[in-house]
């Protein structure tokens, strides 16, 4: 590392990674906090997250020494381990609250998941940057849709179907990169189409379905569109289908919680004890902060321990009890700004591989922040995915780091080469 | 364009969440309050109820503790139901029904399992109270009565209701308000100021420690004793007096107004309105409706006044100028008046009574003749009736005398325009209503009004309102518990009436209210009055009525005597109220045959007569 290194070294993006972890153990602190216990032990969850945010920071220090070429290089082992090592928890994970997710290590626990999700962006990254991978032939898109689906499959039986559903968010890589528009859309349309459907029931939909045919009939007889009839009524004769089979998907495929959870966020079901506790208690302890919060330490909320799962899943609840609008805003501008920087210096990358490695990053953790918000803030149904950088868990937060870490090394490498 | 999908996907995000954001925190209020609901318990630090004392500095109203069994019915284990029901003296169903009721209520949270358990069983329970876990005890106060009398003067206190919450906000439910009597008006003083102190909860209800480390907390104000007018050995006593007969004592101090004894018989101990039975008690109490033990005859019952009444008459008519004390007027057992209309008086056939003998022989025909005079003296009748019933008036009856009680009544004095609203051509004069001379006809006064009438001719014409407030911890009483009300006499008026009440005593209707070395002046009352027994007007025995004031200068008490049905005034009421005098003014009575006769004197077979639905005798 030289002079150069360090002007051209990501700084900014350096301090609103340190900015959201230090809100992140300010919180931790908060949820946790009793007077009786030292805060600083390991024991204690903010002492361990204070111990994994500096182990952290040493990580991504450690990374900046590290040669370049390595992460591109080693993808491809990293990835098979990770598999070994998901397919291994089968046989020597420990079960924690009806999970396997964890290999326990002493007094600490390691998720794998959280690692497979920093190791399927690197290997789909090299994939994808190979001068050979072209994502217009399907044979090449085989090959991606496995790297991905891989890990998602091995980790939804867990069961994690929330990390599962977190590998989907490497399609939009793949789209960014050359991978044909359809898939995209029709994922799109099929989430729309069942939300609809759920909403409004298959009538209303068939028979909107059956409108938009109409009223697409005259306009597509013009010569020059012609040639899009028949694909366009295909496209809403399947979309009909589709719609006729969302109840059977959602009666027979789902299971009941599931099947609550959207129900509680369609507004079909109103219950604030048991299935709709979590999103009131977490939608009452945000909205009670107010415009400025209740103050450090004084949410009623976090202390009455009312929100479940506060450390981990739902510590934006109290960021908004106790700092207010301001506070939650504030986090909201630090990820947008995080995201916005890593999206803008993709373009600045001299290679394939680094420019397709940042969309990887902020699509991982544009998706994390996406659920998570959307399911603390009651716009989509619970599933459980933790805040980066702010949710408490070792693992979690180390391959955050780590994911951060290597863009940070890639990117202040971006003239120099290797 | 690819490429910019990810930007679309990042701002639309951040906008929606933050548009979300603004909603939940800064738009809507109801989250606030939600908040506050689970997780901010209020709860409230009571002061100990304010004492109260008599006038002596005796202990009437004290407090005691009451023992709550409560129940966490999550913390119940196994453990042997029986012994536990033979301890809270319950049988197994109740202890089953207590227990469901506490669980629906809350598994987490305490509910009164049985509330105020005996001091006695307290003390059973506590050693054995570990043997039963979920159970615990809990201490609250209740009122301690150190008498068993003037219930009727001290009240009671309940627990509020939704229209005392509606009123003042300063009440929760479930708290405890001054209901009746003395609680009731002094509410205020005897509750104090409670405190508030605010807890955090956490998701099962459990506090956890104070919310804001206490900085909304509030400390409770303590209660004020308080000290009242009344002598409680001398309430006592009275009550004895008056056992077995329905009537009332009411006895004020006439220099200051202080109420010194307020009996009405039957009156009930106050002891049943605390604790467990208090309800049933209160409904026994309320539904008795021959005894009428809730009634306070003292300062709600109305009564024609009268005999007693005859001394306002002769004060107005002096007053009035239309007699002198040396104004007589000749009886005949009685005399014409009106159209051939006859009143009888207990008088031989020729006597000769001036103003002195007028009074202490209780002619009614002297005192009828005086009435219609002052009456007609005015050039209208209507005038007439006026200026008398504004003296009247002047000695507080006819309308509430403002004493510090809850309740009583106004009494009634008619005037003009009664009268020409039941004689619409407007021909009427002093002998339509002349029944009101001797106390009948339409006048009511209630027995505190009759003793403040007493006590304002004991004055010589003033009085202070009649009042049971002494003192206040530190505060003085209020300034019209100390004022002096002029009557509309003048006071030279009042020696030659007072001279008659004197021999009223002496050689007239009431010798044997005689006290050794005490002037005792009163009057005697045997007042005619009617009830209704299946709708048909019957006359029942006359009420035996007293008033008096002794000594005859410087008064130290003036008192009001009435024993319904008792027949004459001397027979009861006299002989009762010269004891009361006796015992206020020298500590002890020697009289003792009299007392023992007034100690066991019964009246309950004439009260009976009446509900016996058979024909029966009057006046025996």
């Amino acid at each position: 590392m030289n002079s150069k290194y360090v002007l051209k070294f990501d700084w900014v993006t350096l301090l609103l990674y340190m900015g959201l972890v230090t809100i992140g153990l300010v919180n931790i602190y908060s949820t946790s906090h009793s007077p009786e216990v030292t805060m600083f032990s390991l024991q204690h969850a903010f002492g361990k997250q204070l111990f994994f945010s500096i182990l952290s920071l040493t990580l991504i220090l450690f990374i900046q020494f590290s040669p370049v070429k390595i992460f591109e290089r080693f993808s491809s082992i990293a990835y098979l381990v990770i598999i070994a090592l998901l397919l291994g928890l089968f046989l020597f994970g420990t079960e924690v609250s009806g999970a396997r997710s964890w290999y326990g290590l002493g007094g600490f626990s390691l998720q794998p998941a959280e690692f497979a999700k920093v190791i399927a962006a690197l290997a789909i990254t090299k994939h994808i940057s190979d001068i050979n991978t072209d994502l217009k032939r399907r044979s090449h898109r085989r090959v991606a849709l496995i790297l991905i689906l891989l890990p998602a499959l091995l980790i939804l039986p867990q069961p994690d179907p929330g990390s599962a559903l977190v590998f989907l968010s490497f399609f939009l890589v793949l789209h960014a990169e050359g991978m044909p528009s359809f898939y995209l859309w029709s994922f799109f349309g099929l989430v729309v189409l069942f939300v609809l459907t759920l909403l409004l029931g298959v009538k209303a939909v068939t028979y909107i379905l059956l409108g938009l045919c109409v009223i697409s009939v005259p306009i597509l007889l013009n010569k020059r569109r012609r040639k899009k009839m028949l694909p366009t009524l295909a496209v809403l004769v399947l979309a009909m289908g589709f719609a006729q089979s969302v109840n059977y998907i959602f009666e027979n495929v789902f299971e009941q919680r599931h099947r609550d959870r959207f129900n509680i966020v369609l507004g079909k079901e109103v219950d604030t004890q048991g299935i709709g506790y979590n999103i009131n208690q977490s939608q009452i302890a945000i909205g009670s902060g107010r415009f400025s919060g209740k103050g450090f330490l004084e949410g009623t909320q976090t202390k009455g321990d009312f929100v479940p799962e506060q450390q981990t899943d739902y510590i934006f609840t109290t960021i908004g009890e106790e700092w207010g609008f301001v506070g939650a805003f504030l986090v909201i501008v630090l990820f947008v700004s995080l995201m916005h920087r890593i999206l803008y210096h993709a373009k600045r990358q001299k290679n394939d591989f680094s420019r397709i490695y940042c969309y990887a990053v902020v699509a991982l953790i544009l998706t994390h922040f996406g659920v998570n918000l959307g399911m603390v803030l009651g716009l989509i149904p619970t599933i459980g995915i933790p805040l980066p950088f702010l949710s408490y868990g070792g693992s979690h937060l180390l391959a955050f780091s780590l994911l951060l870490g290597i863009y940070l090394r890639l990117d202040a490498n971006r003239v120099n080469e290797w | 364009m690819r490429k910019s999908l990810l930007y679309v996907l990042l701002y639309s995000i951040g906008v929606i969440f933050t548009l979300r954001l603004f909603y939940l925190q800064v738009i809507s209020t109801d989250y606030e309050d939600l908040s506050l609901q689970n997780s901010v318990l209020k709860e409230y630090i009571y002061p100990e109820r304010g004492l109260i004392y008599d006038r002596n500095g005796h202990l009437i109203v004290g407090n005691q503790p009451a023992y709550d069994v409560m129940v966490i019915p999550r913390r119940v284990r196994a453990h042997d139901t029986l012994a536990f029901c033979g301890l809270l003296k319950i049988d197994k169903a109740r202890y089953l029904t207590q227990l469901n009721k506490a669980r629906n209520y809350s598994t987490r949270i305490p509910s009164v399992f049985v509330a105020q358990v005996s001091k006695e069983d307290y003390a059973m329970l506590q050693e054995k109270m570990w043997k039963f876990p979920g159970f615990y005890i809990q201490k609250r106060s209740l009122r301690k009565y150190n008498t068993q009398s003037a219930a009727n003067i001290l009240g009671y206190i309940s627990e509020v209701n939704n229209s005392d919450i509606l009123r003042d906000s300063y009440y929760q439910s479930g708290e405890l308000i001054g209901r009746q009597g003395i609680e009731k008006t002094y509410e205020n003083k005897l509750r104090g100021q409670k405190g508030v102190r605010y807890l955090q909860r956490d998701k099962f209800n459990r506090i956890i420690g104070p919310y804001k480390a206490g900085s909304l907390d509030t400390l409770p104000t303590p209660a004020k004793d308080i000290y009242l007018t009344i002598d409680i050995a001398l309430q006592e006593y009275g009550e004895s007096l008056l056992k077995n007969k329905r009537g009332g004592i009411v006895a004020i101090e006439p220099e200051s107004g202080e109420i010194l004894m307020n009996v009405s018989v039957p009156n009930y101990n106050p002891d049943y309105l605390v604790g467990r039975e208090r309800s049933e008690n209160f409904s026994l109490l309320k539904n008795d409706t021959i005894s009428r033990p809730l009634f306070d005859r003292g300062l709600q019952g109305q009564y024609p006044p009268g005999s007693p009444f005859k001394l306002l008459n002769a004060l107005v008519a002096l007053q009035e100028k239309t007699i002198t004390p040396r104004t007589g007027y000749t009886c005949n057992a009685g005399h014409f008046y009106g159209r051939g209309q006859f009143m009888k008086c207990h008088c031989e056939v020729g006597t000769f009574s001036r103003l002195n003998s007028g009074i202490y022989n209780s002619c009614n025909t002297y005192f009828s003749n005086i009435y219609r005079t002052t009456i007609d003296s005015y050039e209208t009748s209507q005038e007439g009736m006026d200026a008398w019933s504004s003296h009247i008036k002047s000695f507080g009856l006819g309308n509430y005398l403002g004493y510090d009680h809850p309740t009583g009544q106004k009494g009634f004095i008619p005037d003009a325009a009664y009268y020409n609203y039941w004689y619409p051509n407007q021909r009427w004069r002093g002998a339509t209503s002349v029944s009101n001379a001797i106390g009948q006809g339409e006048v009511l006064a209630t027995p505190i009004q009759l003793a403040n009438m007493t006590a304002a001719i004991a004055n010589r014409g003033s009085y202070v309102t009649p009042h049971f407030i002494k003192k206040i911890s530190e505060d003085s009483i209020d300034i019209i518990y100390r004022e002096r009300k002029q009557t509309s006499i003048d006071s030279i008026h009042f020696e030659s009436v007072i001279e008659g009440m004197s021999n009223v005593v002496k050689w007239g209707t009431a010798r044997n209210a005689r006290i050794r070395d005490i002037e005792v002046c009163g009057k005697t009352g045997t007042v005619e009055n009617f009830t209704k027994i299946d709708g048909v007007r019957t006359q029942l025995t006359d009420h035996s009525m007293f008033v008096a004031f002794a000594p005859r200068e410087n008064p130290k008490i003036a008192v009001m005597v009435f024993v319904e049905n008792g027949y004459w005034g001397s027979r009861w009421a006299a002989p009762i109220a010269s004891l009361v005098i006796e015992k206020h003014l020298t500590g002890t009575v020697k009289r003792t045959y009299l007392e023992k006769r007034m100690l066991e004197g019964s009246l309950l077979e004439e009260y009976a007569k009446p509900l016996s639905g058979e024909p029966f005798e009057i006046n025996e």
